[in-house]
């Protein structure tokens, strides 16, 4: 009995999976957002500010995991718009009143943005090999890479799931979600935090981005990682239970207004 | 013993201060259709909303098939099927991928799912417009394709939430032929509406709400014979013909825009009659047209005053 059942929670996951995977091709917009946006912002960054920012290396090579960052924080916020969307649509509605479990709508786009979350990173390390990336990475640091990403690009949407619940109006998610593209930018991604003034400095040494891009900085060019790697991993787990159980309680509280 | 697929009994619904339902109390024989009929924000949606399980009432039973819309909704859900107000289609997909992701969220196998969505097409006139996305669909189009999505599963008891609002009268025309197909297959129809010639051309018995209740419940005959027949309202040009005409011929009268409307069965003889009178009196209308009783008239009659200003504005 429980197996069917979590047999059909998995089945039903994968149908709005693949639907939110059309979504995200078809929406040509939001994809070309998601994937132009980061990588021009890369771009901007070596060309214009690359000469003038001293990091110890290449600026490329320091720049690349920050850029990944953005660009993950940039794809999962389309997903807030997305369940809003759902939400205040007829489509939720005829989902509660079947016989089934309605959270398979969070689940498909929970992994649906992990799908272009992945595309889109995928360019982004692609242009940054052309434009003179050189990652020192051999096969157990990149799947590192793609753990801590994947762990990342999870707890991430999760996070956006919850802001898409929260919100009553398609607007509103699209507002709540900007502050979570700033936050990148007050971090080790793309200058060195010593250089901030110093209660920025202390803000940017202290939030999960920081020790998350240190981590990638590590693995793809042999940084030291020190205790980076188990500091992102306690930031962001925790981020991805709590709020998956956020989520949920909230996609329940919708049930009865 | 009739056989009641829905039964509700004082159903009370609150938002905050405001009773939306206040103790309604109806049943639905299996089969049939019924009309839920009243104007904007009466609560149509907030019941059909408690039937299909959404949400709860603050007091009262419902019970579908038996089973209560409450504590056995799992039930329900196997029973029913919702087709909200407002089209709960995916623009992004085609009509038939939409119709294939509803299939497998029933649980049905895979060449269910697939000859299913073929024979749903074919029966809503949708099989040219299969592979189009749904964003190029008309009103109309996406109205079929709504309800061809909720029959998937092959519900018992079927709520339409006011299908042909938006419609244009064609489509509208298309849509009553096909809830009657439904209906002659032996499915339960429940629909909601704010037109009574729409109750009148489909129920087998109507409820009329307003404010919350039930003010009557009835076939459309029934509600008929209360509402009277249809009107033939005539207007005058001037003052002067138009109180000559009052005093020769029997009907409502406004002043102000110069209008006698007159019951009629709407016999060619008794138009002759009534022309005739006006003639010998040498009093010719400027206008004439007939009129059918408007949900507005119900609410006059039944209610003995006119809702405007009387309804709930939200
Ligand atoms: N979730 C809610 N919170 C607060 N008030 C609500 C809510 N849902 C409905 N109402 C109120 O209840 C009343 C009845 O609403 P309902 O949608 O049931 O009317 P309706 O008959 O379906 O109207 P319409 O013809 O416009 O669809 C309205 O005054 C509406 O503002
Ligand atoms: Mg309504």
């Amino acid at each position: 009995m429980t197996n069917s059942r979590l047999y059909w929670a998995a089945m039903d996951g994968w149908t709005m999976t693949r639907r939110s995977i059309k979504h995200i091709v078809r929406e040509k917009e939001s994809l070309m957002m998601a994937i132009g946006l980061p990588v021009a912002i890369m771009i901007m960054f070596v060309a214009v500010f690359g000469g003038a920012i001293q990091t110890g290396t290449d600026y490329v090579n320091y720049v690349v995991p920050g850029v990944i960052i953005t660009c993950a924080g940039f794809g999962s916020s389309i997903i807030a718009v997305s369940v809003t969307q759902d939400m205040i649509g007829g489509l939720f509605e005829r989902l509660r009143s079947m016989p089934l479990h309605p959270s398979s709508l969070m689940v498909g786009h929970v992994i649906g943005g992990f799908v272009r979350n992945a595309i889109a990173t995928t360019v982004v390390i692609l242009v940054a090999l052309l434009i003179g990336f050189q990652p020192e990475a051999g096969v157990v640091e990149w799947l590192g890479v793609i753990g801590i990403l994947t762990l990342f690009m999870l707890s991430l949407n999760w996070l956006f799931v919850v802001f898409g619940l929260l919100v009553k109006n398609v607007e509103t998610a699209n507002a709540i979600t900007f502050p979570m593209l700033f936050l990148p930018y007050v971090s080790s991604a793309f200058v060195p935090t010593e250089t901030m003034p110093s209660w920025l400095h202390t803000f940017a040494e202290n939030q999960p981005m920081t020790p998350l891009i240190e981590t990638l900085r590590g693995l793809l060019l042999g940084t030291p990682i020190g205790t980076n790697l188990w500091l992102s991993i306690a930031w962001f787990g925790g981020l991805l239970i709590i709020s998956f159980i956020v989520a949920t309680i909230l996609f329940k509280k919708r049930k009865t207004e | 013993m009739t056989d009641q697929v829905i039964s509700v009994q004082g159903i009370k619904k609150r938002y905050g201060e405001h009773l939306v339902l206040d103790g309604l109390s109806f049943h639905v024989e299996r089969g049939s259709i019924f009309a839920l009929l009243g104007e904007n924000g009466a609560g149509k949606t907030t019941m059909v909303r408690i039937l299909a399980t959404l949400i709860k009432a603050n007091s009262g039973s419902a019970k579908i098939g038996g089973y209560d819309t409450d504590s056995e909704s799992v039930s329900v859900k196997k029973l029913i099927s919702l087709t909200g107000q407002y089209a709960a289609v995916d623009e992004l997909l085609t009509g038939e991928e939409n119709l294939q992701m509803i299939g497998r969220l029933n649980h049905l196998d895979h060449r269910t799912v697939k000859a299913r969505t073929v024979e749903l097409l074919e029966q809503f006139d949708l099989s040219g417009a299969a592979k189009k996305r749904v964003s190029t669909y008309s009103g109309g189009m996406r109205r079929r394709l709504d309800i061809a999505i909720s029959l998937f599963a092959n519900p018992e008891v079927i709520f339409l939430d006011e299908p042909t609002t938006g419609l244009d009268p064609r489509s509208r025309k298309n849509m009553w032929e096909l809830i009657r197909k439904l209906a002659n297959r032996g499915v339960t129809i429940f629909l909601t509406t704010q037109y009574l010639e729409e109750a009148d051309q489909l129920a087998d018995k109507i409820a009329v709400m307003n404010n919350g209740k039930i003010i009557e419940t009835g076939t459309s005959e029934q509600l008929k014979s209360i509402i009277g027949k249809e009107k033939l309202e005539l207007t005058f040009q001037d003052q002067a013909s138009f109180d000559e005409a009052s005093k020769v011929i029997k009907g409502q009268i406004n002043e102000s825009e110069k209008v006698i409307s007159v019951e009629t069965e709407g016999s060619t003889e008794s138009l002759r009659r009534l022309l005739n009178t006006l003639h010998e009196n040498q009093i010719e209308p400027v206008a004439m047209h007939f009129r059918k009783p408007t949900l507005d008239d119900v609410f006059l009659e039944i209610t003995g005053k006119s809702t405007k200003g009387v309804s709930s504005n939200d």
